[in-house]
C-alpha cells in the first residue's frame, strides 16, 4: 500500500451506552486531500481522537498505510507518520515559538531520548526549524513566547507542530476555526502549500475552505458517514442537502 | 572564550573568593557558605522536577538522604582504609540517588499532578519509617557517623578545616549547575518543558510523556543525591532527619521562594532560606513563622519568586523606565517597614510570654525597651502595623499605575 494510506474499517466508539461514532469505513489514497464536514455532534473530533491515538475505538480497524493503528497511543501513531492539529489551540505555552516547532521535529528525526547532545547544535532540527517558521510566516516571531501569540499566530502555530515533523497522514481539526475571511485565506494558501505530496483529512466547517482545498469530502452524520464523493457530488447530493447541507449551501 | 565560557569562569572565581571576602573569612560564615552550596545543589535538582518537568515532589528528601547514607557508609569504609579521596566520596551519595530515582521514579512518574505528589509523599513517609527501622543501615536514633580528615589526603589537603570542605561543595556545585543547564539543553530537557506544558501535545509529536518525567526524575534524584553525600562529609554524620519530609518541604520553600521559573531562582533560593534559617533563628525563636509568612508573601505576590522579582526590575531598568517606579516605592517602602515592624513587634512579645515567661515581661525590640505585660506596647505596636497598613494600601496603586506605565507587556503577562 502506498504511503500516506489511511484506511477505516467498521470502525465504533461508545460512550458507556452512548455510541458516537457507529461503524466508519473510509479509504483516503495516498496524496489525497480529504475533507470530512457534518453537523455539530456528528462525531468528527472523536473520528480524529480515534485515528490520532487520543482515544482507542470499541472495535473496528484503522490501518496507517497498511499497519493496524487501533488503540494505540498517541506517540505511537505519531512515530509511524501520523500528525495532528486541534481544533482549540493545543500548543507549549510557555516554551518559545521556534522551541515549539523544534519539539516536533526530535522524534522524527532521529533524536527521540537523547539527553546528551546540545539541541542547539543538532543542525538538521534547527534548520528545519526555522524553514518552517518561514512557511507558517512566523519567522519573526521565533523567540516570542508561544503564550503570548495572537490567536491568527497561535492557529499558525499549531498547524506548524503538526506539518513540521514531515509525517506522510496529516489531519487537521478545523484549520480556520475562528479565523476572519483574510485570515482564512492565508490559512488556506498555508494548508494547500505545506501538505502537497502529503495525505491531509481535515474537519471543517467553513464550505468555501472545504470546497476549494478537498479532492473528496465525506459527510458523516449521527456517528455514520451518509456520503463520500467529490466536492461537486457532494453539492448535488440530496441526502447531503437534506442532512447537512441545506441551511449552510444557502448562507 | 565563548560567552558561557566567560560566565562559568567569573562564577568559578566568585565562588573560589568567597571565603576570602571580609566578614565572610571566619568559621561560622565558611561554615554558612559551604550549608548554602550544598542547599544550592539540593534545589538545582528539585528545580529540574518542579521548574523544568512541572512535577511538584513532597519527598525530595528521599534521594538526598539515601544518597547521605551511602556517602558516610563510603566514608566509614575510607576511614577503614579504602585508598580514596574525600572529594570523591560524594559520588556514592550521586550513585545511590540515581538507583533510588530509577527505583521511584519507575512507580511515581506513571501519573503526574495531584496523583504523582501524594506517591511522592507516600514514599518519603514509608523511607523515613524505614530509616528508624532498619538501624543496620541506617543507625536508628543516632544515625551513621565517620571522619572526613581519616582519609587519603589528595595534595596534602586533610579537609579538616572548613575552608577546604566548602571548596570540595563549591566544586561539586559548579559541576552539578554545567549538567544540569546541559541537560536542559538536550532534546530529553527540551521535551521537559514540553511535558510540564502540554503533556498530551508532547504525546502527539511523538513523545511518551511518563518516559520523560521518568528520565528527569533519574537525573534530579542523582543531582539530590549528589547533595546528601556533600551533607555527610560536611557534618560527618547522617541522621534519618536527612530523608525526613521536612526537609522535602524546605527544598520546595527554596525552590518556590527562589523563582520556579528561573535556572537561577533555585540557587538565589538556596542561598536565602539557608541564610534565614541560621541567622534568622539567631535573633528570635519565632524565625519559622516568619520564614511561612514570607512563603506566602511570595505565593501572593511575587509568583516568580525572587528570580522573577529580578528579572522584572532588570527588564525595566534595561528600558530605562525604572524612574517612576522606584519614586513609586519610596512611598511604599517606608510603610511597608512600618507594618511590618508593628507586626513583628506584637508576635516577638506574643512569643515572649506564651513561649518564655521565665524571662520576664521586659524586653528591648527595635532598640525601644518595653515591658510586655503593660498594654501599652500591644497598642503601640498594634497602632504602628495599622498606620503601615493603610499607608500600604494608599501607596500600593501608585506602585502598579508605575509598573503598568513602565511595561505594558510585562503587566499583561502579569
Amino acid at each position: 500500500m502506498a504511503e500516506g494510506a489511511l484506511r477505516l474499517r467498521g470502525v465504533h466508539k461508545s460512550f458507556g451506552a452512548t455510541a458516537i461514532i457507529r461503524g466508519v469505513s473510509l479509504d483516503v489514497a495516498a496524496g489525497e486531500r480529504h475533507a470530512i464536514i457534518g453537523p455539530n455532534g456528528a462525531g468528527k473530533s472523536t473520528l480524529f481522537n480515534l485515528v490520532s491515538g487520543r482515544l482507542a475505538p470499541t472495535r473496528g480497524s484503522i490501518l496507517l498505510d497498511g499497519a493496524e493503528i487501533a488503540g494505540k497511543r498517541a506517540y505511537e501513531v505519531s512515530r509511524l507518520g501520523l500528525a495532528r492539529s486541534f481544533q482549540v489551540t493545543n500548543i507549549f505555552p510557555r516554551m518559545s515559538v521556534f522551541e515549539n516547532i523544534r519539539a516536533s521535529l526530535f522524534w522524527p528525526l532521529g533524536h527521540r531520548y537523547d539527553f546528551w547532545r546540545d539541541a542547539a547544535r543538532l543542525a538538521d532540527v534547527n534548520e528545519r526549524a526555522a524553514h518552517t517558521l518561514e512557511r507558517i510566516g512566523l519567522a519573526d516571531r521565533r523567540d516570542a513566547m508561544a503564550g503570548v501569540l495572537t490567536y491568527a499566530e497561535q492557529r499558525a502555530l499549531e498547524i506548524g507542530i503538526a506539518i513540521a515533523g514531515g509525517a506522510g497522514v496529516i489531519l487537521l481539526d478545523e484549520p480556520t476555526a475562528g479565523m476572519s475571511r483574510a485570515e482564512t485565506e492565508k490559512a488556506v494558501e498555508l494548508i494547500r502549500e505545506v501538505t502537497r505530496g502529503r495525505t491531509l483529512v481535515m474537519v471543517e466547517h467553513d464550505m468555501g475552505v472545504v470546497f476549494g482545498l478537498a479532492d473528496r469530502v465525506s459527510v458523516l452524520v449521527y456517528g455514520e458517514i451518509v456520503a463520500t464523493g467529490t466536492p461537486a457530488n457532494i453539492r448535488v447530493n440530496e441526502a447531503v442537502q437534506s442532512a447537512y447541507l441545506g441551511s449552510a449551501a444557502h448562507a | 572564550m565563548s560567552r558561557a565560557g566567560r560566565r562559568l569562569a567569573v562564577c568559578a572565581a566568585l565562588l573560589a573568593a568567597l571565603p576570602w571576602v571580609p566578614g565572610l573569612d571566619g568559621g561560622f560564615a565558611r561554615s554558612l557558605l559551604t550549608q548554602m552550596g550544598i542547599a544550592a545543589i539540593f534545589a538545582i535538582s528539585y528545580n529540574l522536577l518542579l521548574g523544568q518537568t512541572g512535577l511538584l515532589s513532597f519527598g525530595h528528601a528521599v534521594y538526598f538522604g539515601l544518597g547521605g547514607y551511602a556517602a558516610i557508609h563510603l566514608l566509614r569504609a575510607v576511614n577503614a582504609g579504602l585508598p580514596l579521596p574525600l572529594p570523591l566520596v560524594p559520588l556514592a551519595g550521586l550513585a545511590a540517588g540515581l538507583v533510588a530515582g530509577i527505583a521511584i521514579g519507575a512507580v511515581a512518574t506513571r501519573r503526574a499532578g495531584t496523583i504523582f505528589a501524594l506517591i511522592t509523599l507516600g514514599v518519603g513517609e514509608l523511607v523515613h519509617a524505614a530509616s528508624l527501622m532498619l538501624p543496620a543501615f541506617f543507625g536508628g536514633e543516632e544515625g551513621v557517623t565517620a571522619s572526613r580528615t581519616r582519609a587519603p589526603h589528595l595534595f596534602g589537603l586533610d579537609f579538616g578545616s572548613q575552608v577546604q570542605v566548602y571548596y570540595v561543595v563549591a566544586f561539586w556545585l559548579v559541576a552539578a549547575a554545567l549538567a544540569a543547564l546541559a541537560f536542559m539543553r538536550t532534546p530529553v530537557g527540551r521535551m521537559c518543558n514540553a511535558v510540564r506544558d502540554n503533556p498530551e501535545r508532547a504525546e502527539f509529536i511523538g513523545y511518551n510523556p511518563q518516559r520523560i518525567r521518568f528520565i528527569a526524575c533519574s537525573v534530579a534524584a542523582a543531582l539530590a543525591g549528589l547533595a546528601g553525600g556533600l551533607h555527610a562529609i560536611n557534618y560527618e554524620i547522617v541522621t534519618s532527619e536527612a530523608v525526613g519530609a521536612a526537609r522535602s518541604g524546605e527544598v520546595l520553600l527554596m525552590v518556590y521562594i527562589g523563582g520556579v521559573h528561573h535556572f537561577a531562582g533555585a540557587i538565589l533560593g538556596a542561598v536565602a532560606i539557608t541564610w534565614l534559617q541560621v541567622s534568622l533563628s539567631d535573633y528570635t525563636s519565632a524565625w519559622l513563622l516568619y520564614l511561612g509568612l514570607f512563603f506566602m508573601a511570595i505565593i501572593l505576590y511575587a509568583p516568580g519568586g525572587l528570580a522573577g522579582i529580578l528579572a522584572r526590575h532588570a527588564a525595566i531598568v534595561r528600558a530605562r523606565a525604572a524612574g517612576p517606579v522606584m519614586l513609586a516605592y519610596a512611598f511604599a517602602l517606608p510603610a511597608a517597614l512600618l507594618m511590618i515592624a508593628g507586626s513583628a513587634t506584637l508576635i516577638e512579645i506574643a512569643y515572649r510570654l506564651s513561649t518564655r515567661p521565665e524571662a520576664g515581661a521586659r524586653m528591648r525590640l527595635f532598640w525601644i525597651p518595653m515591658n510586655a505585660a503593660t498594654p501599652w506596647p500591644w497598642i503601640g505596636a498594634a497602632l504602628v502595623a495599622l498606620a503601615g497598613y493603610l499607608l500600604l494600601k494608599r501607596a500600593a496603586p501608585r506602585v502598579r499605575a508605575a509598573w503598568d506605565l513602565a511595561s505594558p507587556a510585562e503587566a499583561v503577562r502579569g
